[in-house]
């Protein structure tokens, strides 16, 4: 791998950057690996990275139908944190963040992770009083987390319209919470993971499953039959599709979430902020457009656009908190695919394929999850049981009730 | 944006109704595996294409009803009431099946 460095870019400069090689390498796919990762998402390469660097397990290929990032995973809005309700997601997404505070380092690649505050807002007392209970469970996790008056907030967001329709009264930030670059986090583990020897290959669609008694032994795709008698699913939106390959179905609904940007700014907005009443959140990037979105279309879709009401109801709620706002213009609106459970908790560990392993159900909100999901996921492969951060994660929740509705947290938040 | 043809009211725009996922659901004995109960409670057909599902005109007449529609292009393939079978649709005859069909621009 040819490092990253200030001394390589010098060099490179001068030599008018002709000699920079291709991040990773773009192979035939062999007849049979050890693993198969379909998705090449930021779940399915960090799974693939983690594998080869974790466990040894080299002889991977992660086979992606599009072009790697082209999913969920290049089209969020970049919200990192960790202040979920429940022990078992606290404990699973810090660990999640801890990875991504480390990231750029082990990568060597810059995936400008910036910690500037996520910072969730109430407009009402009951709010407040939830608020409250929120940040406090937090905390019992070992997850920062402040409550915040509305004075507060206001020296934190010059900006923000404390007064609006619903009026902000007070809230609760994760100062560690903020935003990385999405491509930079995919192309990072890309480029670590075909390092390492992992086989990323893109414009390869998996059709099918081969198995036998009653364990899985390889791939069919639009390139042929691959074998591996390790498979793992990590397809986002994609997955009922995928699964019903395998026989199985899960517990998903998939639908479209927006989100768009506008045209660059300087500096105007420090905190990200997010409000679960009003079904918005905004931030600015480090290019200055200003980042918004809210919740997802309510019914299935696979359009991969979403429909104007939900747009229309997000852009009205950020314009409330922002007036000053309205004289941007947005540059570009997108949707993506996502897996929603019906307990917004994701679904990951072993199938009753055996060798068939899932990573799916992260919905609006699995970016933050990236390198917590891969490295668990890895682990669960490398040793086919659920790794313990993972556990209470697994499809059997849904069978023996005990579910992990992080539907407040999980909703809007992102 | 999506529009409706609520069976009751007629053409609407999407904002008036609410969505209420998978139709043609029945509930199994009560004295099934909780494999198959956990398939009742939370399992639901999520495929790419024909989705028979319920939708209620909330901010209207308030009647539930039936929609056949495609998931990848939102073409409404049909709407009918509560209580009716569902219409099937074979993919070679699709537009000879078309009933009431209210195209919503995605
Ligand atoms: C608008 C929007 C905003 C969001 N904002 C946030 C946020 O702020 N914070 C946050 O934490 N999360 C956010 N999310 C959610 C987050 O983006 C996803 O949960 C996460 O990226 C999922 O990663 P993944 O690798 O599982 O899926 P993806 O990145 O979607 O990757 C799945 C890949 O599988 C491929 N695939 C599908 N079927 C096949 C097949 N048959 N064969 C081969 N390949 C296949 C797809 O092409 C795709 O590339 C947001 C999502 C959206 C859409
Ligand atoms: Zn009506």
């Amino acid at each position: 791998m040819q490092r990253y460095s200030l001394l390589n870019l010098a060099r490179n400069a001068l030599r008018g950057n002709k000699d920079w090689r291709a991040a990773w390498r773009t192979p035939t796919p062999k007849r049979g690996y050890d693993v198969i990762v379909i998705g090449g998402g930021g779940h399915g390469l960090a799974t693939a990275y983690y594998l080869a660097r974790e466990h040894g397990i080299r002889n991977v290929a992660v086979l992606e139908k599009g072009w790697i990032g082209g999913g969920n995973s290049g089209r969020n809005t970049q919200v990192c944190r960790s202040n979920y309700f429940y022990p078992a997601s606290a404990a699973f997404y810090e660990h999640s963040l801890k990875l991504y505070e480390g990231l750029s380092r082990e990568l060597n690649f810059n995936i400008m992770l910036s910690q500037r505050g996520v910072l969730s807002l109430a407009h009402s007392e009951h709010e407040l009083e939830i608020n409250r209970r929120w940040a406090n469970a937090t905390l019992m996790s070992g997850v920062d987390s402040e409550i915040l008056s509305a004075a507060d907030i206001k020296k934190l967001v010059p900006r923000i319209n404390l007064e609006s329709r619903y009026p902000v009264l007070g809230g609760f930030i994760q100062r560690r919470g903020g935003i990385a670059r999405h491509d930079a986090v995919v192309w990072g583990y890309a480029r670590a993971a075909s390092a390492l020897g992992v086989d990323i290959i893109q414009n390869c669609e998996v059709t099918g499953f081969q198995a036998s008694a009653g364990r899985v032994r390889g791939v069919e795709t639009s390139l042929g039959a691959i074998t591996a008698d390790r498979v793992v699913m990590s397809v986002a939106g994609h997955s009922s599709v995928l699964a019903q390959r395998a026989g199985l179905r899960l517990p998903i609904t998939t639908m479209a979430l927006q989100a768009m940007v506008t045209e660059p700014i300087k500096p105007a907005l420090d905190s990200i902020l997010v409000s679960g009443a009003i079904h918005a959140y905004v931030s600015q990037s480090d290019r200055g457009e200003i980042v918004i979105g809210g919740a997802a279309d309510a019914y299935n879709s696979y359009a991969q656009r979403g429909g104007l009401p939900v747009l229309q109801g997000t852009i009205a709620a950020v314009l409330e908190l922002f007036p000053s706002f309205s004289r941007l213009r947005l540059m570009r609106h997108w949707a993506g695919m996502v897996d929603i459970t019906p307990d917004t908790t994701p679904i990951m560990g072993l199938t009753p394929l055996e060798g068939l392993y899932i990573n799916c159900g992260w919905g609006t909100g699995g970016f933050k999850a990236i390198p917590g999901g891969g490295h668990s996921m890895a682990d669960t492969i490398a040793n086919n049981r659920p790794h313990p951060l993972i556990e209470r994660f697994g499809l059997n929740r849904f069978e023996n009730g005990a579910l992990i509705d992080e539907g407040a947290a999980a909703g809007v938040a992102h | 944006m999506l529009r409706l043809a609520c069976p009751y009211c007629g053409v609407r725009d999407q904002p008036e109704f609410r969505f209420g996922g998978q139709s043609h659901i029945t509930r199994p004995d009560f004295e099934v595996s909780d494999a198959v109960w956990a398939d009742y409670l939370f399992v639901r057909d999520n495929l790419k294409g024909m989705l028979y599902e319920r939708w209620l005109h909330e901010y209207g007449c308030g009647r539930w009803f039936n929609v056949a529609r495609d998931t990848a292009t939102h073409e409404v393939r049909a709407v009918y009431r509560m209580g009716e079978a569902k219409p099937m649709f074979h993919h070679e005859q699709a537009s000879s099946c078309q009933q009431t069909a209210k195209v919503g621009a995605p």
